[in-house]
């Protein structure tokens, strides 16, 4: 079968080498290649963070005479933190797809929950640091407290511009409307707000719940 | 998938393109599978349910778990030729996330072992 038989009628049904994207069909549509770079550019984020993780793992233990985790951690926030940031993704998947399907104001309603959710978040966390900066167990206390406010800090500031590109795309939608190019944003933005609820499954088991067993 | 009409295509992670109405649902069960690991770990982490020199073995579990119900139902990557790609682009991310995390772990933990005692602490 050749290109020109397959562009004279809709695929259907083709083996893989014919489909777009693998060389047979032309290239992929532009949304699949933004998403891919932008997939791309997550997991070069992930491995950011696995540096991270590596260096708390390997100093968590190091407390120089200085307060342990079990002793800092209260669990309750950080259950209703990781309650606020999953919630936050699943709206921010919901309102993803209003949009994907022409529905700006249900987009806006989700976009709103998941700013609220994202914020929540971020206030508890900044309480808690400033709470444990307070108590004279700040970054230069210990190994160990370097490693966790530079891990959970990182994944706060994460959190941070993923709301400040929120609001800039809520604009984007309000002023221009669902347009492909918007989409392809919003799509990437959900990427990456997925993302960082990964990064937060890894961070409140290896830092909050392993803290008191290792 | 067994839709006679599909088209072969490359998929975006995120996006499920072929099953629009499955949609919403997935994004629901994903969110309980989510919470109900998450209250897991939490009773795991808190409690002795679990033999307690297991706690940690059990709580690394149930966090690939739940990163696993994040992929398959907020990401939307599956087993489908469709997201082969990103698939790829995963595998080889979790291959370095590995080296960098298991490495670090290992030669840190081999100098502690070897290393000589402080004079004081």
């Amino acid at each position: 079968m050749t290109i020109a038989t397959t562009l004279d009628r809709p695929l259907i049904g083709v083996p893989t080498e014919l489909a777009r994207g693998r060389g047979g069909g032309g290239p992929a549509p532009k949304r699949i290649v933004v998403a891919y770079g932008f997939w791309i550019f997550i997991l070069s984020d992930v491995i950011m963070f696995s540096a991270l993780f590596a260096a708390y793992a390997v100093l968590s233990s190091n407390t120089a005479g200085g307060p342990t985790g079990a002793e800092l951690f209260n669990l309750r926030n950080v259950f209703i933190e990781t309650i606020c940031l999953l919630v936050s993704s699943y709206t921010c998947g919901i309102g993803v797809l209003s949009a994907e399907r022409g529905q700006p104001t249900l987009f806006l309603v989700f976009a709103i929950f998941t700013f609220a959710l994202g914020a929540a978040f971020l206030v508890i966390e900044g309480t808690e640091f400033a709470r444990m900066v307070q108590m004279g167990a700040g970054p230069s206390r210990s190994a160990f407290l370097s490693a966790f406010f530079t891990l959970v800090g990182t994944h706060g500031v994460h959190v941070a511009s993923g709301l400040v590109a929120l609001v800039y795309l809520v604009a984007q939608v309000i002023v221009n409307g669902l347009r492909p190019t918007v989409l392809r944003r919003l799509l990437c933005w959900s990427l990456f707000w997925h993302a960082l609820d990964i990064v937060w499954v890894g961070v409140f088991t290896l830092v909050y719940l392993m803290g008191g067993h290792l | 998938m067994s839709n006679p009409d599909h088209v072969f295509d490359d998929r975006t992670p995120g996006v499920e393109e072929h099953e629009p109405t499955a949609s919403y649902l997935s994004y629901t069960v994903g969110l309980g599978l989510a919470i109900v690991a998450t209250i897991a770990s939490f009773i795991v982490a808190q409690t002795n349910l679990l033999w307690p020199p297991g706690i940690p073995v059990g709580l690394i579990v149930l966090a690939l778990a739940q990163i696993g119900v994040h992929l398959v139902f907020f990401l939307h990557l599956g087993s489908g030729s469709d997201s082969t790609n990103n698939i790829l682009a995963l595998a080889f991310g979790v291959l370095v996330v590995f080296l960098v995390i298991a490495g670090s772990v290992w030669i840190i933990a081999n100098l502690n072992t070897n290393m000589m005692s402080m004079p004081a602490q």
